[in-house]
């Protein structure tokens, strides 16, 4: 493991998760002569400030060229090192697909993307910097892991591993601060496996990123409230997909809710709904997150709100589903 | 007049031609390829695969390695006969380029066949790629040379263009870049399809210290690449090698015919091609003798 500092809840409160992101990779780049910060001029939008006070010479700014960080990440990766490249989520799966595709994924590169301001947290910059399909995008890209890690601790855990394992990994961490979900980095992070963060027989909520805090919340709210035992998972990890966690919800609970700040369409209920499929294994089901559509411009919490994928709206898809008797439904034989 | 040896360049006159022809009947085993592109580029990968480029047959992923991209991967007809001839790959496999099943696609894949450098074929992907390796070469502190070629018409590609960019702002001399200007892309000529002149004023306008060859004469071409090398030491502007060249060079038929960008070949055409090598070998051993030192 690599080594340096270990985070803690205190740090999240003091520490932007991208700040975390930067100082995890300035302990990985003292100790490490081959690892390189690559950026399309965002070292101090993704927080390379502490990278580049113990290494200046190995931040490479290429200007305002996505497309090109992705090649030169390549040919680094290619002549030994590891490169770790940082820039908005919604540019370095979109802008520059083609290159993530075929020069990191395709040629099975030892590389590693930093997407930050993922999701809606640059909400006020509005839809052209907004990343809603990149977990669509790159969960379908062979070889590519894909993890959204829910907090700063969260973050500097999935850096680590990613820098541990070979192999291009894609990290969506958010602008700013994340609310506070992990109070020590001790909870046992592995890639490939949900954390199941609230226990429970009622109903799961599966969520990723910003949403599992706002899952754990509305989890709280309901057990007080309304006796309901919810279990949250956090499935920080989007490809690979922890099938077990999903399947064991499927037989323990018999109803799912997805939550991501992302699409419906191709994140992390469309992963959680096929497993489902494949396994041949139905429940009642409900996935939040953008129903198809762009966001509003707004802070991140307005547009959480307004979308439904804050504690509120998890609560009432909740309640919805619990009163739905599906297992009445036309024909529903239950037994699987 | 060239600063190179008549027997030298003789000799890699001859290389040339073989490859010529090994590249014809690749085709003709495939049934049809990038012909026309392949050929107008083959006189580069030869000087760089029998004269410049240090590597090992037997250690393809030797680190100090000099490093060759070929960014117009659709040229890969021409490239996988020069590594199967270089020993890099079975020539057997040459047999099976294009057809189902080979490890020899269309665009050659670096993690499948031995020697290949980048996984190409997508254009605009290979000057960054080589700038990356090049970066990788100054920040390790290794003199390895990072060769990359791309075609003309694939500079339309705006990727490209980011990748000059940071050539030149690193002053990546180690970096050499060849662009195989033959002029013609798939719909027509570049100059009709979509102007790049003055080719070789944007290229000294993005920093290049850029260098006008034939591109389908061996001496003019290692005199450029000799001017290159001499350049990479140090960081500096970093070398463009522009040259012209023909599309379907070597064979008379094909030379500037847009139209043979991918073209199929039957038996009387491969008869007909191979005479047209012969002969066009023959004017290029005179030209050698006449041009040689």
């Amino acid at each position: 493991m690599a080594g340096g500092f270990v985070y803690n809840a205190i740090d999240q409160t003091e520490i932007s998760t991208a700040e975390i992101y930067g100082k995890t990779l300035a302990d990985i780049v003292v100790n490490d002569p081959k690892v390189v910060a690559v950026t399309p001029d965002l070292a101090k939008s993704t927080k390379l400030g502490d990278v580049v006070k113990v290494c200046p010479e190995r931040v490479i700014n290429v200007g305002i060229a996505e497309q090109d960080m992705f090649g030169v990440g390549a040919g680094l990766a290619r002549a030994g090192m590891i490169p770790f490249m940082s820039g908005f989520s919604a540019f370095t799966s979109m802008r520059a697909c083609d290159q993530l595709h075929t020069d990191i994924c395709y040629q099975n590169v030892n590389a590693k993307i930093i997407a930050t301001h993922s999701g809606t947290s640059f909400g006020q910059a509005g839809s052209t910097h907004h990343a809603i399909v990149d977990l669509a995008i790159t969960r379908a890209m062979p070889n590519l892991t894909v993890i959204v890690p829910a907090d700063g601790i969260e973050t500097a855990h999935a850096v680590r591993a990613a820098y541990e394992n070979y192999g291009p990994y894609y990290i969506r961490i958010n602008r700013g601060f994340d609310r506070v979900l992990y109070g020590s980095e001790d909870y046992g992070f592995e890639v490939g496996k949900a954390v199941e963060i609230h226990e429970g027989t009622d109903i799961t909520v599966i969520a990723c990123g910003s949403c599992v805090f706002q899952a754990l919340q509305a989890a709280n709210f309901l057990e007080n409230s309304d006796g309901l035992k919810v279990r949250v998972l956090n499935m920080h990890t989007i490809k690979p997909i922890d099938k077990d966690a999903i399947l064991k919800a499927v037989m323990d609970t018999r109803r799912i809710i997805t939550v991501e700040d992302h699409s419906v369409i191709g994140g992390l209920g469309s992963a959680v709904a096929e497993v489902m499929a494949q396994a041949g294994k139905g429940c009642a089901f409900r996935m939040l997150g953008h129903q198809d559509k762009f966001a509003p411009i707004g802070l991140h919490e307005d547009i959480m709100s307004e979308v439904g994928i804050d504690a509120n709206g998890i609560i009432a898809a909740v309640r919805d589903v619990m009163q739905a008797d599906f297992e009445e439904d036309d024909n529903w034989d239950d037994d699987v | 007049m060239s600063n190179l040896a008549k027997q030298e360049w003789l000799a890699l006159e001859k290389k040339a031609f073989d490859l010529r022809n090994l590249t014809l009947q690749t085709t003709m085993w495939a049934g049809s390829g990038h012909i026309g592109g392949g050929m107008s580029i083959l006189d580069l990968l030869t000087v760089l695969y029998h004269k410049y480029l240090n590597i090992k047959v037997d250690d393809p992923q030797w680190e100090d390695r000099d490093r060759f991209i070929l960014s117009k991967g659709h040229a890969a007809i021409a490239y996988a006969p020069v590594l199967c001839d270089k020993g890099f790959n079975d020539p057997e496999m040459l047999k099976t380029f294009n057809l189902s099943g080979s490890k020899m696609g269309m665009h050659l894949d670096s993690n499948k066949v031995v020697g290949v450098d980048a996984s190409t074929g997508s254009l605009g992907h290979g000057v960054s790629i080589a700038a990356g390796t090049a970066l990788a070469a100054r920040l390790q502190g290794k003199d390895y040379l990072t060769f990359v070629a791309t075609g003309d018409g694939e500079l339309g590609e705006g990727s490209n263009w980011e990748g000059f960019m940071t050539i030149n702002h690193y002053q990546l001399s180690n970096c050499i870049v060849c662009i195989d200007r033959n002029h013609c892309m798939i719909d027509g000529p570049t100059e009709d399809v979509m102007k790049l002149e003055p080719l070789a004023d944007k290229m000294t306008a993005f920093g290049f210290n850029t260098i006008v060859v034939d591109g389908n004469n061996i001496g003019e071409l290692c005199d450029a690449i000799d001017e290159a090398i001499a350049r990479s030491k140090e960081p500096c502007a970093p070398t463009c090698i522009l040259m012209d060249t023909k599309k379907g060079a070597g064979i008379k038929t094909m030379e500037g015919d847009y139209l043979w960008h991918y073209g199929a070949i039957d038996d009387a055409l491969f008869e007909k091609f191979k005479k047209e090598l012969e002969e066009d070998y023959k004017a290029r051993c005179e030209r050698a003798e006449r041009e040689g030192k």
